[in-house]
């Protein structure tokens, strides 16, 4: 669990920081006054039940929503730490489609449906000005490998794709610009069990593989336990309670994390 | 049905100069000039509606109304061809609106309207060919969005563009569009060249006429000034090409030019002759005969156009 080290050891930086981010929508709250540092190689999990604003703060931190004050700091692949909200939109989808990915919980949110499995991985690609047909088919079937689907898949649509599939195409395809910092939405939400336990082993292999750093949101607590160092747990759009991973599920404090911790169904 | 259109009254007069009213025109102008100024970018503007339905060419319609002259001798092509549906229920609409001359050869025209093709005669500086544009957007079926398709054009994101050749290779082993196929304008903008063949690209770039595209129903205008490089898109490894032709046109004999596929019979056979009418016809007045040139098809023909 502790691949965090040696990045540590030479990046000792936060990648992110996130300092006292506020969503309102009107009178009430999405999330507030939520700040955090997140280091290069560190998975994060934030978890907490339907509408306590995880999903809110997720689309802050990957600029899909505005938040109502507060800054995100980023570290971008030259060292420079820059406000998010304050980069031309240019810059910021340049990074969002290099430097970054989202993994979505429903895979047709984040696919092109309509085009082949080759051509989804081989979008990024394009967009950042490859042009040699042969070279993006070459690193897409490579990365078609990587997880673990057929190579004679590479011409279908991925609507003739099942559901594990589709959410380990829409990994590929985030991960072929090698991003530092993947946002993932319940990537396992949706998917039978032993479908999520073979998702979540391929991730936290590339993930250990990669180096990556990652943000993930699910309410889905084993999630949390195999993959993330850290845990966010919220509750009402507030933090309650954060720490080491295992730290907090084997010995929680606040009163609604034992809840939760205590909800998990024993088979 | 000549007493009907008498009484109706369209012969001209009740009509102000090429049917629209100064102030559209000037309007259209505007946009006009702004897409000389920035080549290839797409200018919205107020289309009106026309005498005629969406997808008959009421965008190149409404620019042609708005340049077009007392002096202008205008040329109206449909599928390269001046004696289509489309091209002579065009032409009659200027003629009854604006009474301008008209014409049937490329060179004599001074304005050049077109729908899918580009003609085989090489355009002069004074002269300027206006296209009649279906969908202007040639990121649309890629991105049903037109506020993101928008974005993309501003921010030169045209990755996308590429997936769709990609695909064309992918599926079929080469790229497959063979018509309205992007093109990359002065280095900054992409555009699709309205639905004429892949073999009218290399046309377009540098081209000594000023060429004008108007969209009605999507309300967009765009333009590629005189000199202008345009660039057809491709792979490194899967470049552009021009579609060839095995035989040359059964009737003039001319090769590198884009021949229409015409069935002569329930048998099969068929013949391939050249899109563009016009130049067909100067060639073979010119002497030169293709391997059906004797065919009595053929005199018929000409005498019709004769006429």
């Amino acid at each position: 669990m502790l691949t965090t080290d040696t990045h540590a050891q030479s990046e000792d930086l936060p990648l992110l920081q996130v300092s006292s981010t506020t969503k309102l929508y009107g009178d009430r709250i999405g999330c507030k006054d939520i700040s955090f540092d997140l280091y290069p190689g560190e998975v994060l999990v934030i978890v907490g039940e339907s509408g306590s604003g995880k999903t809110t703060l997720l689309n802050c931190l990957a600029t899909r929503l505005t938040p109502t004050s507060g800054s995100v700091n980023y570290r971008n692949r030259k060292g420079q730490m820059r406000n998010l909200y304050e980069m031309s939109e240019a810059e910021r989808r340049m990074l969002i489609r290099t430097d970054w990915g989202f993994v979505h919980q429903h895979p047709a949110d984040g696919l092109r449906m309509t085009v082949s499995a080759g051509a989804n991985v081989g979008e990024r690609l394009m967009a950042v000005g490859a042009r040699h047909y042969g070279n993006i088919r070459d690193t897409a079937t490579d990365w078609l490998g990587r997880v673990e689907i057929a190579e004679d898949r590479i011409d279908d649509d991925p609507r003739a794709f099942s559901g594990g599939m589709r959410q380990r195409l829409q990994i590929a395809r985030n991960l072929v610009t090698s991003p530092r910092l993947v946002f993932m939405d319940e990537p396992t939400g949706g998917l039978d069990v032993s479908v999520q336990a073979r998702l979540l082993d391929l991730l936290r292999g590339l993930v250990a593989d990669l180096g990556l750093s990652v943000i993930i949101v699910t309410h889905d607590l084993a999630v949390a336990r195999l993959l993330s160092h850290r845990i966010l747990v919220m509750r009402h759009g507030h933090v309650i309670e954060s720490g080491l991973t295992d730290q907090v599920l084997d010995d929680p404090q606040e009163s609604y994390t034992q809840l939760l911790v205590s909800s998990i169904l024993q088979p | 049905m000549t007493n009907l259109i008498e009484a109706q009254d369209i012969s001209g007069e009740h009509y102000n100069f090429a049917y629209l009213d100064e102030q559209t025109k000037r309007m259209i102008r505007r946009a006009i000039l702004k897409g000389i100024a920035i080549p290839g970018y797409q200018v919205p503007f107020a289309a009106r509606e026309m005498p005629m339905p969406y997808g008959w060419g009421t965008g190149g319609v409404q620019v042609t109304a708005a340049v077009i002259g007392k002096d202008d001798c205008l040329k109206m092509i449909d599928q390269g061809s001046d004696d289509t549906t489309n091209a002579v229920a065009l032409r009659n609409f200027f003629v009854e609106t604006t009474g301008v001359g008209t014409t049937t050869k490329t060179k004599d025209a001074s304005i050049i309207q077109t729908r899918h093709r580009i003609p085989e005669e090489t355009l002069t500086k004074d002269q300027v060919l206006v296209y009649q544009v279906p969908i202007p957007e040639p990121l649309r079926f890629l991105e049903p969005r037109e506020t993101e398709t928008r974005k993309m054009h501003a921010l030169e994101e045209y990755g996308l563009m590429h997936v769709k050749l990609y695909e064309d290779i992918a599926k079929f082993g080469h790229i497959a569009t063979a018509y309205a196929y992007p093109v990359m304008v002065q280095g900054r903008y992409v555009m699709d060249p309205s639905p004429t063949p892949k073999f009218d690209n290399p046309k377009m770039d540098q081209m000594e006429a000023l060429q004008l595209f108007g969209a009605g129903r999507e309300k967009r205008i765009y333009a590629i000034p005189p000199h202008t490089n345009v660039v057809s898109l491709d792979f490194e490894d899967h470049p552009f090409e021009v579609t060839k032709f095995e035989q040359p046109c059964a009737i003039c004999g001319a090769e590198n030019v884009y021949l229409d596929e015409v069935i002569l019979d329930n048998d099969g056979n068929r013949m391939f002759v050249c899109s563009d009418s016009d130049f067909c016809e100067d060639r073979r007045a010119a002497g030169h005969v293709g391997l059906l040139g004797t065919n009595p098809l053929d005199a018929d023909k000409t005498t019709e156009e004769a006429e």
